[in-house]
């Protein structure tokens, strides 16, 4: 797919993929062999009818394809841009085993991007009312997902969101060169169209309890996401210029801070940025710092190049842009200069030794072998807890060893009668498409559950 | 979110009354709301002072300090707020304590206004430090002596009350042999760390509203990270209130400076309303 140049974008927020033109996505929707029994499916967390909607774009028949991707997937322009395809659907496909597997995320932008093309989406039929009314608590992944599929089946849906902008995690966290909020909000906006009713400003557990919301609503969905950011647990960490990587992209994203003044949140734009992680999250902070003007943007990470669990596409356009990797490093303090400003941080050198219980191996201390980068801005991008808010005001809702609701991971039922919930608030941190996948399982959940009410 | 009322009641200090029913039936003293006034401007966590759940009304007082706080100043009654998010953050402990001392300054004043009226319902001896520079920087005097069985006032040029600080008041009050069982101080961090300074050697419990960098205010960024007894809290969830003796005051008024240098690009940049 065609992208925008390394040392253009890196001045820009524009999006980096430019994307499929007609002619392109027909081409490569006629590689797919249309296998009988698609084992692309298999892999597909929301089961996405996926060489059906190939075919039609094979086809040229662009309106039949993005409906029929429409029926098990509501944010298809998102979903093409973030999910990890290379491990999901296109690893298993037959294509793939001699040559390239079929693009079926780049063929999935391709039909949200035609169909945003064309106007005002086409509305499925208007379902049956059930009068039954269910809640959506946070309007990220999770959450648009479990709306979406239960507005379809003919309940009543109302969506409120904490913040003052609807979208989680693709609207703070996400950057705009990877996923512009602009596909975001139509893809919202579709399902408003759809009528889901979305109330931004409210933060459940505060400004209403889980009980409460009980007394009104036939069953709740908690989709509250992300909570406080892990940190090192290093001297120094507490320095002015070290963020969180939540603080970073909340900022930069969701504050707008890159137009800083015209939006007044500011963002502290190092000269020598040091992102320290190995995942997507990583890689969004150390590409957002060369937009904001780092002269030098660095990834420190504990283990090798191999172990990193960025996407492989997310780490080749990091190296492009000139993010440096210092591999097998992980950060031991972080010094300071005059008035508690961030100067240094000091890395202690690792090898790999052998493998720990994910399977990956171990990184172990070298002795004596530290070493000191200057800085001025530092992100920890090493992952976040649960969003503590509704465990801590719901107290008879059980939670886990690391404050996440315990779901059933067949239905996504909480321990509390009527509440269900998926995404990072019952997982810990993961990808939009697990958050997306866990919300159909809970909308199939809560359906059953509704609809056997007395 | 409409604004009902607003009046500039010290110079630069404003109280803001807005329609905001939900958050009026749950508000409880010691809590705050996120204000972005419009939608250029930062979230701005602001304490709540009053309100009203009859009249569906809060009240709150901010500062004319920053370029959002500006456009907020510039608001008039009848104008939406961008967006108004609350009630966040926990309440202060409303217990029976005994004798309890409010201190509060600047914002604070209207900070410490619902913990006075709470404690005293609860059946609290309330005694109220207001502090300013001068007499005509004061506000809400009359409110606050209607929730309180005492009220002391205290004034850098003298001109209402004791000359001086209220932790200068506070030194002198203890130094006389008033004893308090529960110490509260909302206000600028230089003043609240003066109190918890104080009140340490006579092992008195302080707890004081801190006032950290926030954005998102609700458990997701971290920006607004304490040290309080040796650990990290985060004030938009663990608080914003905390014992003042285990307060890392260094940490807090550092980070408080950390865009100095882009709060007068922004200064610079905003349009006050002159053009």
């Amino acid at each position: 797919m065609r992208e925008q140049p390394a040392r253009e974008r890196i001045r820009n927020y524009d999006e980096v993929p430019l994307g499929y033109s007609p002619e392109e996505a027909i081409l490569e929707a006629q590689r797919c062999l249309m296998c009988k029994k698609p084992r692309c499916i298999e892999g597909c967390p929301v089961e996405i009818d996926i060489p059906g909607f190939i075919q039609f774009i094979a086809e040229d028949n662009f309106r039949d394809g993005i409906n029929r991707l429409k029926e098990k997937n509501i944010l298809p322009a998102i979903c093409g841009r973030v999910c990890p395809q290379e491990e999901q659907c296109e690893i298993k496909c037959i294509v793939g085993v001699k040559n390239e597997p079929v693009a079926i995320g780049r063929l999935e932008r391709f039909l949200a991007d035609w169909e945003a093309s064309q106007g005002d989406p086409e509305l499925p039929p208007k379902p049956a009312p059930t009068g039954k009314k269910i809640v959506i608590v946070g309007a990220g992944p999770a959450g648009i997902t479990a709306a979406a599929d239960l507005v379809r089946l003919g309940h009543r849906v109302d969506m409120f969101e904490a913040l003052h902008e609807p979208g989680g995690v693709l609207v703070y966290g996400i950057p705009e060169f990877r996923l512009p909020k602009s596909i975001v909000f139509k893809e919202i906006n579709y399902l408003k169209q759809l009528g889901v009713k979305l109330y931004t400003d409210h933060v459940i557990g505060m400004i209403k309890s889980i009980d409460e919301l009980l007394e009104e609503y036939d069953a709740v969905f908690l989709g509250t996401g992300a909570g406080l950011p892990w940190f090192l647990e290093v001297p120094g960490e507490n320095l002015n210029g070290v963020y969180s990587a939540n603080e970073y992209l909340t900022r930069a994203n969701l504050m707008k801070a890159y137009l800083f003044p015209k939006y007044k949140t500011p963002i502290i734009k190092g000269k020598r940025v040091a992102t320290v992680g190995g995942g997507n999250v990583a890689m969004d902070c150390a590409r957002t710092a060369l937009r904001l003007g780092a002269e030098e943007s660095i990834i420190i990470y504990r283990r090798s190049r191999e172990e990193m669990p960025a996407r492989d596409e997310e780490i080749h356009h990091a190296e492009q842009e000139g993010v440096i990797f210092r591999l097998l490093s992980n950060p031991a303090a972080f010094h300071g200069g005059s008035n508690n400003w961030l100067k240094e941080v000091e890395c202690v050198s690792m090898k790999l030794g052998e493998p720990d219980d994910s399977g990956r191996r171990r990184p172990v201390p070298i002795p004596d072998a530290n070493f000191r980068v200057p800085i001025d801005v530092a992100i920890i991008a090493i992952g976040n807890s649960p969003n503590p808010l509704i465990p801590s005001t719901t107290p008879d809702i059980e939670s886990g060893r690391w404050g996440n609701i315990v779901t059933d991971p067949e239905t996504g039922k909480t321990s509390k009668e009527g509440v269900f919930a998926g995404g990072d608030v019952a997982t810990g941190a993961a990808t939009v498409i697990l958050a997306m996948g866990a919300g159909k399982i809970a909308a199939r959940g809560i359906h059953d559950y509704v609809m056997n009410q007395k | 979110m409409k604004i009902v009322d607003k009046f500039e009641i010290a110079p630069n200090v404003h109280a803001c009354k807005v329609s905001a029913t939900d958050i009026a039936k749950k508000v409880r003293p010691g809590q705050f709301i996120i204000v972005i006034p419009d939608e250029y401007s930062e979230r701005t966590p602001i304490t709540v002072a009053d309100w009203n759940t009859g009249e569906g009304t809060i009240t709150f007082i901010f500062l004319d300090i920053g370029s959002s706080t500006n456009i907020l100043a510039q608001m008039n009654p009848g104008d939406e707020i961008y967006s108004l998010t609350g009630p966040l953050g926990k309440s202060f402990e409303i217990e029976t304590y005994g004798n309890v001392c409010l201190v509060g300054g600047c914002y604070g004043i209207g900070g410490i206004y619902p913990a006075a009226r709470a404690l005293r319902e609860k059946g609290n001896r309330v005694v109220c430090y207001s502090e300013a520079r001068s007499k005509y920087l004061l506000y809400w005097n009359e409110k606050l002596e209607e929730v309180s069985d005492e009220v002391r006032f205290a004034t850098a040029d003298g001109s209402l009350g004791f000359k001086g600080h209220a932790y200068d008041l506070l030194e002198k009050d203890l130094g006389s042999g008033i004893k308090y069982d529960l110490v509260i101080a909302v206000g600028c961090t230089f003043m609240m760390y003066r109190i918890a300074a104080l009140t340490k050697p006579h092992g008195m419990k302080t707890i004081v509203t801190m006032n950290p960098i926030m954005i998102d205010g609700t458990g997701m960024c971290g920006a607004c990270r304490l040290e309080v007894g040796g650990t990290t809290k985060f004030a938009c969830v663990d608080g914003p209130h905390f014992d003042g003796h285990e307060v890392d005051w260094d940490v807090i008024l550092a980070r408080r400076k950390a865009y100095l240098e882009e709060e007068i690009i922004s200064g610079e940049r905003h349009d006050y309303g002159k053009s």
